[in-house]
């Protein structure tokens, strides 16, 4: 029977290092809502996120409430909607009228966010595509909920230059449009290179077309708890370091399991997978670069930090999958500097840089997060940064990512603020030379050697 | 069974562990397990009861456990066994 001792264990991580659940993602296809008419388009897609969702953040509580565990966010993420869309929209305007009506059904079933506002365009773009990625700007500013994301290469298919070309145009527009809040619009919209079906994580998640009609997808949380762990082996062998990692990330994953299996029980709809990400918030103690800093370094970025990472992304993943069989989207540490008050500290005081964090994502889940950069950055030195960062991806197999925020009106030394979980963040460095001649030429990059496996 | 753990932390004080388990029976909750310590004067104890007998939800139980702590002037929380069992069992 359990013990004291565990129980106190466990509440302690709860109560005081931020254990948390960090979101239940309710994956939703939308394919079958497809129409010619943009109206009934819109129509049927509000019904079914209606009828689908509506209980999804009464259980989310109920099951939060049982377990003593905070949820923390109840979200949405549906089939990319420049697939949805694509026999009903005509102009860039009538993918904003579906980006509106996705809005209205997340503050209509109470949800944090809904993904899905998407192009997969990795080898090629559809006429559709293109539209969907031309109304992005317009769509991020009249929206609150809702995020968008772009998949602009795989190791299967090369990058799509075209699309990362435009797209360093599209994260400036977005940044003007929304320059009242410092840009935010661009907090709200990723660039991906192999970009998973069944993230729960925003702001890429999406609702593959390779799942079923409806998934849970579960994202667990706790880097302070990591944290508090390796409190305990200080000056201990990289054997017991790792192993400290493997068992808490197991204890992590547990919960996220059990929260996946009682969420898909109580609403009926399949259960997916678990993404054991540490995902930091800007709350003290649950931060990422702490737990780097725990492990011996004195800021994240310091020499070292790459392999501390590489350490830690993964044992919590050969923690992870042991305790549960369905582990997917991303999996591993996440290091968005707005949203990790350790990264904010580490980069106030010079020690983290764009490129040194661009080393780091080679070796972490994802990529380039939540990195406010000077607002006079051009368009293709943006485009250079998604390139950089997709080829990482595509070369080394891995999903890698680019959220940057060009803060319109501030520069190297301001700070943004977006406020709740997307934090805030010092403006940093961009390396100034250009990179024009190259993001100009057409077409795409071939896929690498080592894709070719049939 | 439906088994739920409940954990009351607090200053200790004559009569915690009487109006805890007087609140269970009255709810025809079964206790199977109770761990009790004192350590420094702060009371702790953790009790393993059944409630799959109970009169009500587990959701208006645990809210009237709280406020009962909040009466006594310690800490109540109850939570269903399954979040333990999962996280320190294989």
């Amino acid at each position: 029977m359990i013990n004291l001792f565990e129980v106190e264990e466990t509440n302690k991580m709860i109560e005081e290092e931020q254990l948390d659940v960090r979101t239940i993602t309710l994956g939703i296809s939308l394919l079958d809502c497809m129409d010619s008419d943009p109206g009934r388009l819109n129509e049927r897609i509000y019904n079914k996120i209606l009828t689908l969702g509506k209980d999804l953040v009464k259980t989310g509580e109920d099951i939060s409430k049982d377990y003593g565990i905070p949820i923390v966010n109840k979200r949405v993420s549906v089939t990319p909607v420049s697939i949805v869309g694509s026999a009903a929209c005509r102009t860039p305007e009538d993918f904003v009228s579906i980006a509106r009506t996705l809005d209205r059904a997340a503050k209509d079933i109470g949800i944090n966010f809904l993904g899905g506002y998407s192009a997969i365009v990795n080898k090629g773009m559809t006429k559709a595509e293109r539209l969907l990625i031309e109304s992005i700007p317009q769509a991020m500013k009249e929206t609150e909920l809702v995020c968008s994301s772009v998949n602009v290469g795989s190791t299967k298919t090369g990058i799509n230059m075209d699309a990362v070309r435009l797209l360093g145009n599209i994260i400036k527009e977005t940044a003007e449009l929304t320059k009242d809040a410092d840009s935010i619009g661009c907090a709200k919209l990723v660039v991906f290179c192999n970009a998973p079906d069944d993230n729960p994580f925003m702001a890429g998640a999406f609702h593959g077309v390779t799942e079923g009609d409806a998934v849970i997808n579960v994202g667990v949380s706790g880097p302070g708890v990591v944290r508090h762990a390796l409190t305990m082996v200080r000056g201990e062998s990289f054997e017991v370091l790792c192993e400290t990692i493997k068992k808490t990330a197991f204890k992590i994953t547990r919960v996220g399991q059990l929260v996946a299996q009682e969420a898909s029980r109580r609403l009926g709809i399949p259960f997916g997978i678990i993404d054991l990400s540490l995902a930091p918030t800007p709350a003290v103690g649950d931060s990422v670069a702490d737990i780097l800093t725990e492990m011996g370094l004195e800021m994240a970025g310091a020499p070292g930090t790459t392999a501390a990472l590489a350490i830690l992304n993964d044992q919590v993943k050969k923690g992870g999958i042991m305790a549960s069989s369905y582990v997917g989207g991303l999996s591993g540490a996440f290091i968005p500097v707005s949203e990790d008050q350790g990264m904010i500290d580490a980069a106030k005081a010079g020690a983290l840089t764009l490129e040194k964090l661009e080393a780091m994502t080679c070796v972490c889940s994802v990529g380039l997060d939540m990195i406010a950069i000077p607002g006079n950055t051009s368009a293709a030195t943006i485009s250079g940064i998604i390139a950089d960062e997709a080829a990482i991806g595509m070369i080394n197999q891995k999903t890698t990512a680019v959220r940057v925020i060009p803060v319109i009106g501030k520069g190297v030394g301001e700070s943004a603020v977006f406020g709740g979980l997307l934090g805030h963040a010092p403006i940093m460095q961009v390396n100034g030379f250009s990179c024009e001649g190259f993001i100009n030429r057409k077409g795409r990059i071939p896929a690498p050697i080592h894709s070719f496996k049939n | 069974m439906d088994k739920i753990i409940i954990t009351v932390v607090g200053k200790d004080r004559v009569g915690i562990i009487a109006r805890v388990c007087t609140y269970l029976s009255e709810q025809n909750i079964n206790i199977l397990d109770i761990t009790q310590t004192i350590v420094d004067g702060f009371f702790n104890m953790m009790v393993i009861a059944d409630m799959s007998g109970a009169k009500r939800d587990f959701g208006l139980i645990a809210d009237e456990l709280g406020a009962l702590g909040n009466d006594i002037g310690v800490r109540i929380l109850a939570q269903k066994e399954e979040i333990f069992t999962k996280m320190h069992r294989i």
